[in-house]
C-alpha cells in the first residue's frame, strides 16, 4: 500500500492520473497496463492483494514506467471505507483525471433458483460497489469541470434473461447509474462512458456456455480506452457486439420470454 | 470543534506513512479548482474561508486529525504554485480582512493578512498615506505580499515590502501565536517574510505607510532604442527619480535588441499639486470602466486574443514602440492607481492567452552582469522561437530577508505564453536560462517561479540559507503541516 507516486507536481508537466477498481484480473488488469504504458499513474484497487502486487510489480519493472502502477487491497463491498481510501489515492497521486469501476461478480445460477445471497452479492459488488466509488469520483470531477468516468456494465444489463436475473438487474441499475451520472455531469465537463463488452476471456466466461467472438483482455482494454477517449457514451466491445445488443433489445416481450437465452 | 482545543501532534506522526490510520477526511465539500494566477496550471484543494485566528486555528486542527496539510493563499495573484496545495487544505484568507489599527498622524497601519492593497491605499490615501510598496495589481493581500517579499517599480529606492513591515504577528503550526520584529523573533522575523507561507500564518501585520502631498504622481515617458540605451537611462535617472520600469519588445533583435519604453515617476512634493484635496480623493484615483467612455473594459481581452501569437504581439509591440518613438518624451500628472495598477488596467486580460494561460520568469541579475546576461537571455528566446509577449525592467537593492530575491542589480519579468504544443519547449528553455542566470550570479522569484528545481533553487540561494531556512521549518513545523505546491517542488 505504500506510496509509489512521490513526484512532487510541477506546474508545467502535468501528470496523468487514473484509477482502476477491480484490477486484480481481467479486463481490470489489463486497464492497469493499458494505462500506464499510455503513462498514467495507476492506482490499482482489488480484494485480492497477491494478484494486485504482481501486477504492479510487473508494471513497475517495465522499461520507462517506474512508479506508474500502486496496489490497493480494499473490498468493494466495504462501502463505508470507500471515502477514506479514495481521498488517499487522490492524495497519493496528487490528482485524478480518470476512473474506472471494473469490479464485477456473476454467480452461476440455474434457471429454477432464487438465491438471495448470491442475489446481494451480485448487487453489492456490481451496483453499490460502482456508487459508492463513482459518486467520489463525480462530486471531485464536478469541481474540477473535467474528468473521465468508465464503467464496466455488460451487454447483459440490456434484457431481463431466464439465465441470471440478478446479473442482468446489477447491469441493468449500472447503466442507469451510469446514464443519470452521464447527464449530471456532461454539463460540467466531465465524459461518463458505459462500455459493455461481450464475451471477455476471463473468469466470468466459466460461467457463460455458449461463447464466441472472444477476445483477450488486452484487446478489451484497449478499446475502452479508444472509446472513452473519444467520449463515447455507449460502447459494445467489441462493437460488433452492438448489433446483437440492438437485436436483442428489439425482441418482443412475447417472444423473448420463450426464449431461454 | 472548540478553538482552544489542545493541539495534538501523535496524529500527524502518521499521516506521512498510512492515513488509513486517522479517523476522519475532509469532506468533498469544500472541494474546489484552484488555478495558478497565470493558469498554466490547475488542482483541487479542500478551499477553507476562516474569518478569525480562531478559525484559522480549527483548521490547523482539523488538518491534524485528517492527516492534511495546509496551504495560505492570498488574492491568488502568484503567477505559480507558491499558493496552491493540491489535494490538501488550502486556507484562502480573503476573508480575514480587517484594518485593525490605523495611525494618520504617524502612518502606521496594522492589518489582518487579508486586507488588499486596493482596501489598504483606499483607506489610507485621503489622510495622505500611500502604500511604500506596491504590486503591478491591487487585488495582492498583505499576507501574500508578506509572505513573497514584493517588489514594486521602487525596489531600488526602498527595497521590498519587508523593510517596511515593523512587525508581525505569526500562527505557527503548534497553534502558538509568535510576535516576531526586528528584535524579538529575528530570525523568523527575516525568513517568514519572502518564507511563502510554510513557516507560519500571519495573523496580523504592522507596515509603515509612505507620507504622499498629493494624489498625482509626476511621470515621464520615453523610449529607447536598445538594451544599452535602456540601462543607461536606468543608471543615470536612479537618483532622481522614485519609481522607474522599463517596457521592452522581446521581438526586436540586432541592433535594436532590448528597444523599449521606459516610465519614470516622481512624487510631488509639498505644495506642487494646487488641489491635494482633490486628487488624494478616492473617486479621483478611480480606474475607468470603460475606453473611450464607450467600450466597457471588462470585454477588450477578447479583442487582444487574436494578437497573442509571435506574429501579433510583434506587430502590437512595434507599432507600440514607434508610436512612443515618434511622440517623443511625453511629461505629465498621473494618478497613484493608474501609474501603479497597470495589471488591472484592462481586467482579465491573461484570457487573451487563452487556455493553455502564461507563466513568468523573472530572473534577477547582479548589476555587473545585467546587460551581457539579459542580451543573452532575449537572444536565446529568440533563437528557440519562443520570444516572450510582455517584458518588464526593473532594478533592485540588497536587503536582508533569508529568501530574498533581492540584490544591487536588475530584474527582466518575462511573460511566456503557454500552449500544449510549446509547454515542453518553455520548459526545456527555462533550464537553458536558468544556467545563464545562475552563472551570472543571479537570483528568482518565488512570487512567479513555475519552472525552476531543487537544485537550481539551492543553487541561487546558497547552501547557507536553505539550510537555516530548513532549521527554521523543523523548529517552527516539525510536522511540515504547513506547505506548498512550490514548497514540494522546491524544498521536500
Amino acid at each position: 500500500m505504500a506510496n509509489n507516486f512521490s513526484k512532487p507536481a510541477r506546474p508545467l508537466e502535468p501528470e496523468r492520473r487514473a484509477v482502476v477498481i477491480g484490477a486484480s484480473s481481467g479486463i481490470g488488469a489489463a486497464l492497469v497496463e493499458a494505462l500506464a504504458s499510455q503513462g498514467y499513474q495507476v492506482a490499482a484497487v482489488a480484494r485480492r492483494a497477491p494478484q494486485l502486487t504482481a501486477l504492479c510489480e510487473g508494471i513497475n519493472q517495465t522499461a520507462g514506467m517506474p512508479g506508474h502502477a500502486a496496489a490497493y487491497t480494499h473490498d468493494v463491498t466495504e462501502f463505508e471505507k470507500v471515502p477514506e481510501l479514495f481521498q488517499q489515492i487522490v492524495r497519493d497521486l496528487g490528482g485524478l483525471e480518470l476512473i474506472a469501476y471494473v469490479a464485477g461478480l456473476q454467480h452461476d445460477v440455474a434457471v429454477d433458483e432464487f438465491a438471495f445471497a448470491k442475489d446481494a452479492a451480485m448487487i453489492r459488488t456490481n451496483l453499490l460497489g460502482a456508487i459508492a466509488w463513482l459518486n467520489q469520483a463525480a462530486i471531485r470531477f464536478q469541481r474540477a469541470g473535467s474528468g473521465q468516468i468508465i464503467g464496466i456494465s455488460s451487454i447483459a444489463g440490456d434484457r431481463g434473461r431466464v439465465a441470471s436475473p440478478v446479473y442482468n438487474t446489477s447491469k441493468a441499475g449500472l447503466n442507469s447509474y451510469l446514464e443519470a451520472l452521464r447527464n449530471r455531469l456532461t454539463r460540467h465537463g466531465v465524459t461518463v462512458t458505459t462500455i459493455k463488452p461481450g464475451f471477455v476471456d476471463t473468469v466470468l466466461l466459466e460461467h457463460a456456455p455458449k461463447t464466441f467472438w472472444v477476445i483477450s483482455p488486452a484487446d478489451a482494454a484497449r478499446q475502452i480506452l479508444k472509446a472513452a477517449q473519444r467520449k463515447r457514451q455507449v460502447a459494445y466491445v467489441p462493437a460488433r457486439w452492438g448489433l446483437v445488443g440492438m437485436i436483442i433489445r428489439h425482441i418482443p416481450s412475447f417472444i423473448f420470454r420463450r426464449l431461454s437465452i | 470543534m472548540k478553538s482552544n482545543d489542545r493541539v495534538t501532534t501523535s496524529k500527524a506522526d502518521s499521516s506521512a506513512a498510512v492515513s488509513q490510520v486517522s479517523p476522519s477526511i475532509l469532506p468533498a465539500n469544500n472541494l474546489e479548482l484552484v488555478e495558478s494566477w497565470g493558469r498554466a496550471s490547475q488542482g483541487i484543494s479542500h478551499v477553507y474561508r476562516p474569518t478569525t485566528v480562531d478559525g484559522l486555528k480549527d483548521l490547523f486542527q482539523l488538518a491534524r486529525e485528517t492527516g492534511s496539510h495546509v496551504g495560505l493563499r492570498g488574492g491568488g495573484n502568484s503567477y505559480g504554485d507558491a499558493a496552491m496545495n493540491d489535494e490538501h487544505i488550502l486556507i484562502d484568507l480573503r476573508r480575514m480582512n480587517r484594518i485593525l489599527a490605523w495611525d494618520p498622524k504617524s502612518g502606521v497601519v496594522t492589518m489582518e493578512p487579508g486586507v488588499t492593497l486596493a482596501q489598504l491605499w483606499q483607506y489610507t490615501l485621503e489622510d495622505g498615506w500611500w502604500p511604500p510598496v506596491v504590486t503591478g495589481t491591487m487585488a495582492t493581500t498583505i499576507g501574500g505580499c508578506a509572505g513573497l517579499n514584493v517588489h514594486g517599480k521602487n525596489a531600488w529606492q526602498v527595497g521590498p515590502i519587508g523593510d517596511h513591515i515593523t512587525s508581525f504577528e505569526l500562527l505557527l503550526a503548534s497553534g502558538e501565536l509568535i510576535s516576531c520584529d526586528r528584535g524579538n523573533n529575528s530570525d523568523l522575523f527575516h525568513a517568514a517574510i519572502g518564507g511563502f507561507g510554510v513557516l507560519g500564518c500571519f495573523t496580523s501585520v504592522t507596515m509603515q505607510m509612505k507620507p504622499v502631498y498629493s494624489g498625482l504622481l509626476e511621470v515621464q515617458t520615453e523610449s529607447r532604442a536598445n538594451l544599452a540605451e535602456m540601462f543607461s537611462y536606468f543608471e543615470e535617472n536612479l537618483e532622481s527619480s522614485d519609481y522607474i520600469v522599463g517596457w521592452i519588445d522581446a521581438f526586436a533583435s540586432g541592433t535594436s535588441l532590448g528597444r523599449g519604453d521606459v516610465h519614470k515617476a516622481n512624487y510631488l512634493p509639498q505644495g506642487a499639486d494646487p488641489y491635494p484635496n482633490q486628487t488624494m480623493r478616492l473617486d479621483y484615483q478611480h480606474l475607468p470602466d470603460t475606453i473611450l467612455g464607450l467600450v466597457p473594459k471588462s470585454i477588450i481581452w477578447m479583442f487582444m486574443r487574436p494578437f497573442m501569437n509571435n506574429l501579433g504581439t510583434r506587430m502590437v509591440n512595434t507599432a507600440k514602440y514607434n508610436a512612443g518613438r515618434l511622440g517623443g518624451p511625453k511629461v505629465g500628472r498621473q494618478p497613484h492607481a493608474a501609474f501603479h495598477f497597470l495589471l488591472d488596467y484592462v481586467p482579465n486580460w491573461k484570457q487573451a492567452y487563452g487556455r493553455g494561460g502564461l507563466i513568468q520568469y523573472q530572473p534577477f541579475i547582479p548589476k555587473e552582469n545585467a546587460q551581457d546576461a539579459f542580451a543573452d537571455i532575449l537572444k536565446l528566446c529568440q533563437q528557440r522561437g519562443l520570444p516572450n509577449y510582455l517584458t518588464v525592467f526593473k532594478r533592485h537593492r540588497p536587503d536582508d530577508f533569508l529568501m530574498t530575491h533581492g540584490m544591487d542589480g536588475y530584474s527582466m519579468a518575462m511573460d511566456f505564453r503557454i500552449t500544449d504544443r510549446n509547454r515542453s519547449r518553455v520548459v526545456s528553455l527555462t533550464q537553458e536560462l536558468d544556467e545563464i542566470v545562475l552563472a551570472a550570479k543571479g537570483r528568482f522569484y518565488f512570487a512567479k517561479d513555475s519552472t525552476l528545481h531543487r537544485e537550481t533553487t539551492e543553487l541561487y540561494l546558497g547552501q547557507d540559507a536553505t539550510e537555516k531556512f530548513r532549521a527554521l521549518k523543523k523548529q517552527y513545523d516539525p510536522d511540515n503541516l504547513l506547505q506548498s505546491n512550490l514548497w514540494r517542488r522546491l524544498f521536500s
